[in-house]
């Protein structure tokens, strides 16, 4: 791993060459602890004598939205935030958001460390047509993993779940990070014991050195291997996405008696009772075919018709 | 060059939020009593006020901002230092009072910290606060960290007492957001003149304003003079032959791409066009203005008879970067242009923040759905039931316009379905209760949902008057909202469970059959704030599954596709870590494949 050795302030050459500030980027979901990543990252490089700035924008971010973190560090640090291609270090608790900012990541020298877990919002899976598949991020950890120079594919949840503390996952990314950032083990132990509760210090520390470990035998050609295992398990499973088939809906209109049932039970909404109160389909666009309407009706009036769909054919 | 900005003598240093450095800057000031009403990024201003102790300082959240300027507004009326903080619209409710406050100055000092919010992270808008302080013609001042932050509003209130006026510290999201490191000091003791009686200058009649007025233009010429020696308004020599004028959060991004440059850094921006201004444009070959959102500074200079450039090279609209302001220095020919390489071109998922799991609001827009209503929103965590799947709400405005609108609906006469106002409990203590006394009033056909879930949510959670705790977490009388709501005049009120899926969907549709104004409350605590709320979770057993997305409906987070297909579509299944076990999936599905999980 590149390792990035910033300057301390009170170092002579700070006060010659005014060097350029170290940035992390902390990114992941709101509820995942991103805020208090940085904060842990903060902390620390404070304690050890570094000016630092920590930004992020609280709010909307809490309700699942993206939320990032910018920690700078140096001699002197005006910005609180990062400029796109300049952090050294991004830090992804979510698989999706890693990629949503390795735009900000420095080409050449930058080190990317991902949890590859996925956090699937309800807005990918909006697309009910038959066949469709959800909209998450397509981009596999291969294909990253080959594009990317420096980095580290890790599944953090798994590897705190094998220590027996799975809330310590975000600790286990910070593991992975303190191998990409020279500052002292035992600082990064000390500050995190501040940080987690008092009973679950032994379980962090656990877990910080898991995290520590898992870089230090990190293995890129190994890895990749797995990684493109799994990629084409996954290619096998988006193969079938994106194909529409619609269906149709035979309403005999002399059966239904009017009870309104389908028209509340349907998922799409796409059905109404008429002035006649006789159920109509009344946004043909919308009806995914999921045949609950013709499962409901007590008197048999709704026949759902489907083409055999690619995925079982 | 000027000398250093004076702070007072370093006691101790802490890495502190720019908000909770103005908390600091409001006790070290000797504040006596700080209000406030909560509004994304300034919240966290009063929650760290009321961490020091109450024999310093009160605290409390005011039931809006125009109750939280009068507050303070009062304190300064009776001698003592008082401090009030809001978001930037917040100043909008409260500028009623600010306007006839400036004509009268202060007792004992007053300052408002205003925050904006450019890039609207969570807003409705991005106003940008010196227009509206020009307009009252009071003095704003503009920290740029977390030191100036604290600093300044200690500035703010010498300021205030010395030249009697109301002065506005304005914060944006970013510098409110950013933590840094900060040097603290000791408190000044309170001021206690006690209350000065003066009727002329105290009481605005139109005799006693026609006679105050003249005075705010002699503060401004006045405040001019002080701007020309103050520290606050910095000059830093640099190397090239351009001048930047820079304020706030933007000094920062100036001094990261552009070290070259000779800079004057304005910690006071309004009013601006001081002799220290004059002489730093007239030192530099070209001069540009680099502040977020409105032209305020670059009107200033160009009124001073300058040539200028601001917002043809730096964005009028969103929050500045380092990288807008590199953009801009490049298209102005100063910095040369770098190109970012590329790396790995993603398409970013689309992400937007949606009502949590479990959050009582959904049965709401659920049922509203059901009774294809015409929904006048409000401001709140329920305005996120805007997008799909929920997609329940047809217009949104400002804090407590909702019944408002829903009355000029229905009087409109064209809306064949009914016509309802959502509002949040804190909402609508803000500003909901004087539109629904006018629908009453009026007669109007209308109902409204009152979404108590207990809390002020949207903001992280504060207690308001409807949940009889104070900010200093102090019980004390809580509003009923069935017997207000009686009270006005209302005949048709009902509260019921937001969980109780069926009985939303029934009280809704009688509800809107109601020919007047009928109120809904529908009453469930937030399940994230201020404690987590967590029930045991529940799962989906797969093989009942007929994957007809009933349950999607809900827009519930902890619900997603799961791999396995039945006919041509993706059953659902639930990540336990995050179902907090409201039971309305379970309520919805119609195949009762949803079970508790702990009963497998
Ligand atoms: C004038 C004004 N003041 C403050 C805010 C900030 N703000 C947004 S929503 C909200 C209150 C939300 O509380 P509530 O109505 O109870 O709904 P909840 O979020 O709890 O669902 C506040 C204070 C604002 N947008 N405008
Ligand atoms: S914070 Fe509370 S009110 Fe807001 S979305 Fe979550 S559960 Fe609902
Ligand atoms: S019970 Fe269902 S709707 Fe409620 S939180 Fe759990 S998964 Fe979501």
């Amino acid at each position: 791993m590149n390792r990035r050795v910033p300057l301390k302030a009170d170092t002579p050459a700070a006060s010659s060459a005014p060097e350029r500030p170290t940035n992390v980027l902390i990114v992941g979901v709101g509820g995942q602890g991103v805020i208090m990543v940085s904060k842990v990252l903060a902390s620390l490089c404070q304690e050890l004598g570094y000016q630092v700035k920590q930004s992020e924008v609280h709010g909307m971010a809490k309700r699942g939205g993206a939320v990032f973190s910018h920690v700078r560090f140096g001699h002197t640090v005006y910005s609180p935030t990062i400029l796109e291609g300049d952090a050294d270090v991004l830090v992804a608790l979510e698989w999706a958001e890693g990629l949503r900012w390795l735009p900000y990541l420095n080409q050449d020298s930058g080190t990317f460390i991902a949890d590859t877990q996925h956090i699937v919002p309800p807005f990918a899976c909006r697309n009910r047509i038959r066949g469709a598949d959800s909209g998450y991020s397509r981009e596999t950890v291969h294909e990253v993993m080959e594009s990317v120079a420096n980095s580290f594919a890790l599944d953090a949840l798994q590897i705190a779940t094998e220590l027996g503390v799975p809330k310590a996952a975000n600790t286990v990314l910070l593991g992975t990070l303190s191998t990409a950032l020279e500052f002292p083990v035992d600082a990064w132990k000390g500050v995190i014991s501040k940080f987690v509760p008092p009973k679950t210090v032994e379980a962090n520390t656990r877990a910080f050195e898991a995290g520590h470990e898992w870089a230090l035998t990190f293995d890129r050609e190994t890895r990749l291997k797995e990684w493109q295992e799994h990629t084409a398990r996954f290619s096998a499973e988006i193969a079938r996405s994106d194909v529409a088939v619609t269906s149709t809906l035979e309403i005999t209109e002399a059966w239904c008696k009017g009870c309104d049932i389908c028209v509340k039970f349907c998922p799409e909404r796409c059905l109404a009772m008429d002035e006649r109160q006789i159920a109509v389909l009344t946004d043909p666009d919308r009806c995914t075919g999921c045949r609950i309407c013709e499962w409901l009706c007590p008197d048999l009036a709704i026949a759902v018709h489907t083409p055999a769909s690619p995925v079982e054919a | 060059m000027d000398a250093e900005a004076k702070t007072p003598p370093a006691v101790e240093t802490h890495t502190m939020m720019g908000n909770e450095a103005i908390a600091r800057g409001a006790w070290e000031s000797g504040v006596r009593v700080a209000v406030a009403y909560p509004g994304t990024p300034s919240t966290e201003i009063l929650e760290n006020v009321a961490k020091y102790p109450q024999e310093d300082i009160e605290a409390q959240w005011a039931t809006n901002e125009k109750v939280a300027l009068d507050v303070a507004i009062g304190a300064s009326f009776a001698g003592e230092r008082a401090f009030v903080a809001m978001k930037h619209v917040g100043l909008n409710v409260a500028l009623d009072s600010l306007m006839s406050q400036t004509y009268i100055g202060v007792n004992g000092g007053l300052v408002l910290a205003v925050c904006d919010d450019p890039g609207i992270h969570s807003s409705q808008n991005e106003q940008d606060t010196r227009l509206l302080a020009e307009l009252a013609m009071v003095p704003v001042l503009e920290p740029g960290d977390a030191q100036e932050a604290l600093d300044f509003i200690r500035n703010a209130f010498e300021i205030s007492e010395r030249f009697d006026t109301p002065v506005i510290v304005r914060s944006t999201t970013r510098l409110s957001h950013t933590r840094s490191v900060v040097r603290v000091s000791e408190r000044l003791p309170a001021s206690a003149i006690g209350f000065r009686e003066n009727p002329g200058k105290n009481v605005m009649i139109p005799a006693h304003a026609r006679a105050r007025h003249p005075l705010l233009l002699e503060r401004k010429t006045a405040l001019l003079e002080y701007c020309a020696g103050s520290p606050l308004n910095h000059w830093e020599e640099g190397t090239a032959d351009y001048g930047i004028i820079t304020a706030g959060i933007s000094y920062s991004y100036v001094k990261e791409v552009a070290p070259e440059a000779h800079v004057l850094k304005l910690g006071i921006t309004w009013p601006v066009g001081s002799e220290k201004l004059r002489a730093f444009c007239a030192s530099v070959k070209r001069i540009l203005v680099v502040e977020e959102l409105e032209p305020v500074i670059e009107q200033a200079v160009r009124d001073l008879g300058f040539e200028v450039e601001g917002k043809s090279l730096f964005s009028r609209v969103g929050e500045f970067s380092p990288r807008s302001v590199r953009d801009g220095l490049v298209k102005a020919g100063l910095l040369a242009a770098q190109s970012v390489s590329g790396g790995m071109a993603t398409k970013p998922l689309i992400r937007p923040p949606v009502l949590c799991s479990g959050c009582p609001h959904t049965s709401s827009y659920m049922a509203l759905r059901a009774v294809d209503a015409r929904v006048c929103g409000d401001i709140g965590c329920y305005t996120l039931a805007v997008v799909e799947p929920l997609k329940a709400i047809d217009v949104c405005v400002a804090m407590g316009s909702s019944i408002g609108m829903a009355v000029g609906m229905s009087k409109a006469g064209t809306e064949k379905k009914p016509i309802v106002a959502t509002i949040g409990d804190s909402t609508f203590l803000h500003a909901g209760i004087p539109p629904l006394i006018d629908a009453v009033y009026n007669n109007a056909d209308i109902t409204v949902m009152i979404l108590d879930n207990h809390t002020t949510a949207m903001t992280g959670g504060q207690d308001h008057a409807g949940t009889g705790v104070t900010l200093r977490g102090e019980k004390t009388a809580r509003v009923n909202f069935e017997e207000l709501v009686r009270s006005i005049g209302v005949q048709w009120v009902r509260q019921i469970d937001s969980y109780n899926l069926a009985s939303m969907y029934q009280t809704l549709r009688e509800a809107v059959e109601y020919k007047g104004v009928s109120v809904l409350i529908s009453d469930r605590p937030c399940v994230l704030d201020p404690v987590k709320i967590r029930g045991e979770a529940f799962l989906v057993e797969s093989e009942s599954c007929v994957a007809c997305q009933s349950c999607m409906n809900l827009g519930c987070p902890a619900l997603a596709w799961t791999d396995e297909v039945y006919d041509g579509h993706h059953k659902v299944g639930i990540d336990p870590a995050q179902c907090m076990g409201c039971s309305l999936c379970a309520q919805i599905c119609p195949s009762n494949a949803i079970q508790l999980a702990n009963l497998q």
